[in-house]
């Protein structure tokens, strides 16, 4: 037991990972599948999220609806999302219920019935959930950034998929997604809580061992080089403010280079939590382009983004301007700032400071029993868990001459996109 | 100093045996909980400085004054202020509400002496210095203006407007752009002086922490605040439900969703028929996939993502909620089945079964929401606020089990079934817009 984790794999290719926490009458139990948008062809983008929403439709054993009683008489609660990479669903519940989630998610992992009526329910409900975030300034900034990042790999579709294939994609596509991707060699089962890892285990197999083995999807594309010159996009909706978005190609998060640009975005633009669940975040008013941008009044707010993928995605700045002020101006501001980066050593205080606070996020992540099995999975999705219990150790080992080296390598001004989002409403500077 | 008990889970719900409760000398009361496993600490409160003493042409200053206290203080500057926090990775911040300010930070536990030296500075050597407070100011009138174009936030601010009309509920805490623009600096000096005060404030610790050692702390940098203040006293009228229906439509142009909200009055906090209501709220908008309201509209006719009923009960005043997030052609539709829900719910006593799962749901869960620091910290504010005893948490299963059929159905009339709704919407103008 590494980590003080159980690991194990059942002869049907399903992989498991326990970790006992006895510190609240609770378990958290997560299902995970190697399947997202990433894996997904022109004209069924939005297929993985959409065989999510019908993970929830009802199996024979259990009736639509019936499930969310049962889980609601627990008290617990339970979930899903799906990302480019993964999609995962989730149980929490008093510890003596751990049964209950065994049973729904064994039998949902093969046994789920995409009732045609269901599934044409369903594609209003994704259409309106699509309509929401279409509401969202920064999500149509967002999906016009991500789209000018990459010409082919399908991180640049959103996660929710597009109008056209939304009304295009059919019961049988669905029901063939689920059946390819959905059964033990593709997926991990990973539980953390108040415990004994051995006698799960024998539960596991009790109810995950008898399904019948499938192929591990393969990886269903390969990487791709960051932009060949500097882009500039606009978009317009309703709105009120300015929006100014920057994105560098992110290293995957097991390149070496992900813990080095991980420091470079806590000195830039204040830490990343990466905590799913209770934590919280920590303020960034002490970082480099909070003072350049929001203390010399150019902006409002920034924050900088970094994901941990498969495959290099984005490292994205975001800027909330003042209504007075010019994106070309704020951008200047930026450059300089990023220069700095790459011309002048930072000191070792400024790394330790980081260390710190990535410390004090653990500290807070780990008090939640759903957050500790959420990296129990997570990591295991582009790495292994080692990538996360040895975080702060790897975070420790970055010099002053990384960060150099990281933020020449990452962020070239010639090999990114700037996208601004003008509102209709507001006047535009 | 800790008495580490890794052998065995911190199993039982918060009560009287390991809540620590200490009124200091100066009016401050502390609650205290230790959580052995954790190595970092929450420290949230609250004091009486709430939007309730705004004047109404400058609507949002207790809001904005709240937020100036992070600005600077006559010792730091704000750069140091967030220095000493960023660099323990440590968080403080402030919010406004109508009857109090409230407070929340956390750190790891080496640094909670830091933390509540901050705080102690923070509450009673304000400078707002000038620059900065403009600087704040051109912040919020940004978020403000954010505000206007946000669908859900519109609907639920003119619902509050049209349903507390003339009480202090309907007046939004954080202000609107003209009374913002109307806050002068000495105004939040004077509220400072004013409003500010121990007397009234409460303050919970919890975390990897013995409650001596934390009491220890607070009385050395909280116990010596003095600053007597004559609270005025604020009219909160009673209300009375509409005698019918209230539409109100809030035009949102280019936007892909409308947000609705339907509602009326709902109990007070302190109610006694506050428990009833939250078993039958669970019932009809909360439970499993957002009860009886989510199976209909989102489930059987697949009109929304999210369709739930809330209850929001407050100390003066309560509101009964009902929300969704509609495409603007199905806006009537989905105000007809909500109407007809609602008019069900208040016909016919609940089933056997669903009160017995929504009993289940409420007890049951209460570890999970009570397995984090924050989430004990704002339980031992709850019990404080409203009075509810050290044991609530432990003699809860029994009053939620003690609530009948008959006991929901006569709440849901009381309030469900008094008059008229509130309806509003905020998004595109649609052909059934008001």
């Amino acid at each position: 037991m590494a980590d003080d984790i159980l690991r194990a794999q059942l002869p049907n290719g399903l992989t498991v990972q326990l970790k006992e926490i006895h510190t609240a009458p609770l378990i958290s139990h997560w299902v995970w599948y190697r399947v997202g948008s990433r894996y997904e062809q022109t004209g069924k983008r939005g297929i993985s999220h959409w065989v999510e929403h019908m993970q929830f439709k009802g199996t024979p054993r259990f009736p639509p609806g019936t499930p969310d009683k049962a889980i609601a008489r627990t008290g617990g609660s339970w979930n899903a999302f799906t990302h480019m990479d993964w999609t995962t669903y989730f149980e929490t519940l008093p510890a003596d219920h751990l049964t209950l989630a065994l049973e729904i998610e064994s039998d949902r992992m093969i046994n789920s019935l995409f009732d045609p009526k269901e599934v044409e329910a369903e594609r209003t409900v994704i259409l309106s959930e699509l309509a929401g975030n279409l509401n969202e300034p920064l999500f149509l900034l967002s999906d016009a950034v991500q789209k000018a990042s990459f010409e082919q790999h399908p991180y640049r579709n959103e996660v929710i998929g597009t109008p056209e294939d939304l009304q295009t994609i059919q019961r049988d596509d669905l029901f063939d997604h689920y059946r390819r991707y959905y059964h033990p060699a593709n997926a991990l089962v990973t539980i953390a809580g108040d415990f004994d890892a051995g006698q799960v285990l024998r539960q596991i197999e009790d109810w995950y061992g008898s399904l019948p083995p499938g192929q591990p999807a393969e990886n269903p594309t390969s990487p791709e080089p960051p932009v060949p010159e500097e882009r500039h996009l606009a978009v317009s909706g309703p709105g009120e403010t300015v929006y100014m978005q920057i994105a560098y190609r992110s290293p995957a998060a097991a390149d070496p280079d992900f813990f080095a640009l991980t420091v470079v975005d806590s000195l830039l633009a204040g830490p990343t939590s990466l905590n799913m669940f209770g934590g919280g975040g920590i303020s960034n008013k002490t970082s480099r382009l909070y003072h350049a941008l929001v203390e010399k009044e150019l902006a409002v707010g920034v924050s900088g983004g970094m994901q941990a993928t498969c495959d290099p995605f984005l490292y994205d700045l975001t800027i909330t301007l003042r209504p007075d002020r010019q994106p070309d101006e704020v951008l200047a501001v930026v450059d300089d700032e990023i220069k700095r980066l790459q011309d002048t050593l930072v000191s070792e205080q400024e790394i330790q400071r980081a260390i710190k606070q990535a410390r004090a996020m653990f500290a807070y992540g780990s008090e939640n029993i759903t957050n500790q099995a959420f990296w129990l999975g997570f990591a295991e999705m582009f790495a292994e868990y080692q990538w996360f219990s040895r975080y702060l150790e790897r975070l420790a080992q970055i010099t002053p001459a990384d960060v150099l080296r990281a933020a020449q390598r990452w962020l070239p001004s010639g090999q990114r996109v700037v996208g601004v989002f003008y509102p209709l409403n507001g006047a535009q500077p | 100093m800790i008495n580490w008990r890794l052998s065995h889970s911190l199993h039982a719900l918060p009560g009287a045996d390991d809540i620590q409760r200490i009124e200091l000398a100066n009016g401050i009361t502390l609650l205290m909980r230790c959580n052995p496993f954790s190595p970092s600490v929450v420290m949230s409160g609250y004091f009486p400085a709430g939007s309730q003493y705004d004047p109404p042409e400058k609507l949002g200053l207790a809001y904005l004054t709240a937020l100036a206290l992070m600005r600077g203080t006559q010792r730091r500057t704000f750069q140091q202020i967030f220095d000493t926090l960023e660099t323990a990775g440590a968080s403080l911040g402030f919010a406004g509400s109508v009857h109090t300010v409230s407070f929340g930070g956390r750190c790891l536990v080496e640094d909670l002496p830091m933390l509540l030296e901050l705080l102690g500075e923070v509450l009673t050597q304000p400078a707002f210095p000038p620059d900065q407070v403009e600087r704040l100011r051109v912040q919020h009138l940004t978020s403000l203006a954010i505000r206007a174009q946000d669908t859900a936030e519109m609907a639920s601010l003119v619902f509050d407007e049209t349903l507390f009309d003339n009480h202090p509920y309907g007046k939004p805490e954080d202000g609107y752009p003209h009374t913002i623009q109307n806050i002068r600096h000495e105004d939040m000096l004077d509220f400072h002086h004013r409003y500010y005060s121990p007397a009234g404030m409460v303050l919970a610790v919890v975390g990897g922490i013995e409650p001596a050692q934390v009491a220890d702390w607070v009385n050395h940098h909280l116990g010596g605040w003095q600053n007597q203040t004559n609270l005025p006293e604020v009219d909160f009228p009673s209300l009375k439900p509409p005698k019918e229906d209230i539409r109100r439509h809030v035009s949102i142009d280019g936007k892909s969703q409308c947000d609705l909200v339907v509602g009326t009055f709902g109990p007070r906090r302190a109610d006694p028929d506050f428990f009833p209501a939250i078993v039958g709220n669970n019932i009809l908008g909360q439970l499993g996939m957002m009860g009886r309201i989510g199976e209909i509209i989102r489930e059987q006719y697949g009109l929304a993502y999210y369709a739930a009923a809330n209850l929001v009960a407050s100390t003066a005043a309560g509101s009964w909620e009902v929300s969704a997030g509609v495409d603007p052609q199905n806006l009537q539709r989905a105000i007809d089945l909500i109407r007809n829900e609602i008019a069900y719910f208040t016909s016919e006593p609940v089933a056997e079964e669903e009160l017995a799962d929504s009993k289940a749901n409420l007890i049951g869960r209460l570890p999970l929401a009570l397995e984090s620091n924050a989430g004990v910290a704002g339980a031992l504010l709850n019990i404080e606020r409203y009075g509810l005893g050290l044991d609530y948490y432990r003699r809860y299963p029994s009053i939620i089990e003690n609530v009948s059929r008959e006991d929901v159905l006569e709440t849901a009339r009381r309030y469900l079934n008094s008059g008229g709704m509130v309806i509003v919407s905020a998004g595109p103008d649609g052909g059934n817009a008001a």
